[in-house]
């Protein structure tokens, strides 16, 4: 049962991977990128974190991938030029990745870990519930918890500073610049405020 | 299942994320690319936490995911920058730094 849980989740989390490098419209590559997502939250729940796998389906597969597709839609689908700067990069990108993979490989399963070739051992109840996690993150990892915050806070503005700056250039550049940029405000003070 | 199939399988989806950031070139699909090696990375560090029996790895996951957020966040705000400038939305056009 775990076994069949486990290929149809990373069946589904590979699939949709290489729909994401693969699709040409950005539009579906979002959308592959949410099923990903939620492939990955069964996996995690597999691995016993509940909270994990809550977290990534709320906050990531919701909130973030909403911000992608207001992004998307807002930049519109952007053709991608077909011939390379670099003479044969596409090759040479699939062939490196292959190479990183086969040495991530080695590197994991030539370690002398005891616990390869187990499950791991047996946890009680308790383990990965938000109750627990709370408590490692008010308790042993409070300066973590404080330097996450610390760092949304500096990411909200600094978006904000990016994206909802008036830029008097473009504005005289084209009619359409201040519409354009009163229509994005919100959006990106939401994302922000969102966090 | 044995712990080793999660890290194997962490290992292939940060290789597709690798080939992703590599072969495409609108910024917004290499973000999304970024998005699937931090989330391989992830799942490596809930396997090791499940390995372990200690919850500190969820921990790892949690602040990954909020460094993921905030990624997202400011390479967005890039991209929309991009846009409003109409500078081309590909990362070979982009080559010069400007305030």
């Amino acid at each position: 049962m775990v076994e069949v849980a486990f290929f149809a989740g990373a069946i589904g989390a590979l699939a949709s991977a290489i729909a994401v490098v693969v699709l040409k419209n950005p539009f579906f590559s979002v959308l592959a990128l949410i099923l990903h997502l939620v492939s990955m939250a069964g996996l995690f729940l597999l691995l016993h974190a509940e909270f994990v796998a809550a977290a990534q389906v709320v906050v990531y597969a919701g909130a973030v991938m909403v911000l992608y597709v207001f992004v998307t839609a807002y930049v519109g689908n952007v053709d991608e030029p077909l011939a390379d700067h670099i003479r044969g990069q596409r090759p040479l990108a699939i062939l490196f990745a292959a190479a990183l993979f086969i040495e991530i490989s080695v590197a994991i399963l030539g370690t002398g870990l005891k616990a390869l070739g187990q499950e791991g051992p047996v946890v009680d109840p308790g383990f990965g519930t938000p109750e627990a996690i709370g408590e490692l993150f008010l308790d042993r990892f409070l300066l973590v918890f404080e330097l996450a915050s610390i760092l949304l806070l500096v990411a909200a503005v600094g978006a904000i500073l990016l994206a909802g700056r008036r830029d008097k250039r473009s504005d005289r550049a084209a009619g359409q610049g201040p519409a354009a940029a009163t229509a994005d405000d919100p959006s990106v003070a939401n994302a922000g405020g969102d966090r | 299942m044995a712990i080793e199939w999660y890290l194997v399988l962490s290992a292939l989806l940060f290789a597709t994320g690798v080939a992703g950031v590599l072969i495409r070139r609108s910024p917004l699909v290499i973000l999304l690319c970024l998005e699937l090696m931090l989330n391989a990375s992830t799942l490596a560090l809930i396997a090791f936490s499940r390995m372990h029996g200690t919850e500190d790895g969820h921990i790892y996951a949690i602040v990954v995911m909020v460094v993921a957020a905030c990624e997202v966040v400011v390479g967005l705000g890039l991209i929309v920058a991009m846009y409003k400038r109409r500078i081309p939305i590909d990362v070979d056009e982009a080559r010069r730094l400007e305030g």
